[in-house]
């Protein structure tokens, strides 16, 4: 009897998990459709090309312009100067973790980092508001420090605990024997470290970035605060940007229902969601091949 | 004074484990000294203590003195990396670098800015015999090789260093017999030009390798002396249960 009891417990549990995984593939799908869908209506009013290539994103003007480049270039350098700031920085915390620091000090740095995470995003646009653009302002003679620096260095505290985690995950992760053999060989730590240990551990790291920058690309609320979203074509990262992000959550709700204007936020969310996708994809080919690797 | 390796009351802690226990022995100079004795006695405790590997583990305490050219290693204020340029290792599980075979061999002739020329990375290759098998796939990963070519290079890599003493911890226990056999004959060559500490399980191995034979038992050397006598003649009753597998 309780054999055939925990039997029962064994096929249920397998099947309510299975519904949650088969649930999970469907909602995927079900978003893509919906996106999908709005978007073709999108299509059969703006040519294609013209929407990829169109350099001005202007939906309110008499002459409406859909061009989704400088929204496009603006997403891009944000996420590429928190990346410049958070890889260097998240590698860097990551072995000293790893390598140098005391066991008291890991206990107290690691949980630190993953509150880090923690950190409701509205919160990280406040200090982006009140203290980040304020001093950029002061530091460039700008009237204002709403820009895409501001946007790169909030993204990049917020990339930081993925990028850490999963890098300090993959350092320690390296048999001590590779270590040893480098030590043996009169290497000292930093070497040891620069040479050996982190290019054994690079799939691993680049799987943490391409994490860290799938992150950056999809965070909204920081940068819509943070970047003073002016629809022009960025130069530098002291221009104010407009992140495919931000258009989608500021204009969605001011746009009339089922016009050209609203069918094209969800052409660029498909946009948006290629790019997150890409760097995710990217981000798990590698931790997987950083698995495959460590399992040999 | 002797240029020789040698320890003089050598003690070492884990903790509070008392793990070496006034360890006197002598390594003769160009010469095969082999270390058996049973699992946990501190065989590799002592070999790693003779190119200071226990300076990474925190708790390891050391005292006594492990002397090379008349010199004690752990002297303060000696160079570490110094040390293990000149006393190199070479580990029970072959550990090659996750790179090119080439790059496995400069690695360490460019960390202590020795030549590390093509024609020295095949000096270095031919010495342990691997130059044929691996000629055409320098710059292949280390990692592709056989477990026996692996060790091999491994030994290739320590010896292009130039040492004086090579350390072996059990280096065969992962091969084949056929490997292990291409790895003792080069042993035989390298004494030539090497003095050799090897730790081993297996005494046919120690008895065709070895010049000198040091039985340890608990920390402590038991017996030592000419290989043919420890396994000939020894003179304690435990070492003769050990060495005729009659253990325990
Ligand atoms: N890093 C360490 N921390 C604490 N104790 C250790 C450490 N390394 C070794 N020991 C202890 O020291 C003793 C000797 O270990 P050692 O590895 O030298 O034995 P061994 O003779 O090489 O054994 P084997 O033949 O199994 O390799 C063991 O009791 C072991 O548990
Ligand atoms: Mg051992």
């Amino acid at each position: 009897m309780k054999y055939k009891n925990r039997i029962l417990i064994d096929r249920v549990a397998q099947h309510t998990f299975k519904l949650t995984g088969y649930l999970v593939l469907a909602l995927l799908g079900g978003i893509f459709g919906m996106l999908l869908y709005n978007a073709i209506s999108f299509f059969l009013e703006v040519k294609p090309l013209d929407f990829l290539t169109g350099r001005e994103w202007n939906p309110t003007a008499a002459t409406p312009t859909y061009g989704i480049l400088p929204l496009i270039v603006s997403t891009t350098i944000v996420a590429f100067g928190a990346m410049v700031i958070a890889i260097p920085l998240g590698i860097g915390t990551a072995a000293y973790i790893s390598e140098y620091a005391s066991p008291k000090v890991k206990n107290i740095l690691k949980p630190l980092i993953e509150m880090l995470a923690a950190i409701p995003s509205v919160v990280i646009g406040f200090l982006g508001i009140v203290l980040v653009g304020p001093k950029i302002a002061e530091l460039t003679d700008l009237p204002n420090g709403l820009n895409a620096l501001n946007g790169s260095l909030l993204l990049a505290i917020m990339a930081l605990p993925t990028i850490i985690t999963i890098s300090e995950d993959a350092i320690h992760a390296i048999p001590k024997t590779y270590r040893e053999g480098s030590y043996a060989l009169g290497a000292n730590k930093w070497e040891t470290l620069i040479k050996i240990t982190i290019p054994a551990a690079a799939p691993g790291i680049i799987a943490a970035v391409m994490l860290g920058l799938g992150r950056a690309i999809g965070e909204t609320m920081t940068v819509l605060m943070a970047t003073g979203n002016a629809a022009l074509f960025p130069q530098d990262f002291f221009d104010s940007v407009k992140t495919i992000t931000a258009t989608i959550a500021i204009e969605m709700g001011e746009v009339p229902y089922q016009t050209t204007h609203y069918f094209a936020l969800f052409a660029i969310a498909i946009v948006l969601f290629f790019m997150t996708l890409i760097a995710n994809l990217v981000g798990e080919y590698f931790i997987n091949r950083f698995r495959k690797y460590h399992a040999a | 004074m002797t240029n020789n390796l040698y320890t003089k009351d050598l003690n070492i802690w884990f903790g509070s484990k008392h793990v070496l226990k006034g360890i006197d022995i002598e390594f003769p100079e160009k010469k095969v000294t082999a270390l058996i004795g049973p699992s946990g006695c501190g065989k590799s405790t002592l070999l790693r203590s003779f190119n200071r590997m226990h300076d990474l583990v925190p708790d390891a305490r050391i005292e006594g003195m492990v002397s090379i050219d008349g010199q004690n290693i752990y002297q303060k204020g000696i160079s570490v990396t110094d040390i293990r340029k000149r006393i190199g290792m070479v580990f029970q599980k072959a550990n090659p670098f996750p790179k090119s075979i080439q790059e496995n061999i400069a690695y360490g002739l460019k960390l202590n800015n020795l030549d590390a020329s093509p024609a020295v990375i095949q000096k270095a290759l031919e010495e342990v015999y691997l130059w044929d098998e691996v000629k055409d796939d320098l710059k292949k990963p280390a990692t592709r090789l056989s477990g026996g070519q692996q060790q091999r290079l491994c030994i290739a890599r320590a010896v292009a260093l130039r040492p004086d003493v090579i350390l072996m911890d059990e280096p065969c226990s992962a091969l084949d017999p056929i490997s292990t056999l291409k790895i003792e004959e080069l042993i035989h060559q390298l004494k030539d030009q090497y003095t050799i500490v090897i730790v081993t399980h297996n005494m046919q191995q120690a008895q065709r390798v070895a010049d000198k034979t040091i039985f340890m038992y608990l920390g402590e050397v038991k017996e030592e002396g000419a290989t043919i006598d420890i396994f000939n003649n020894p003179q304690h009753e435990i070492t003769k249960n050990y060495i005729n597998g009659h253990f325990g």
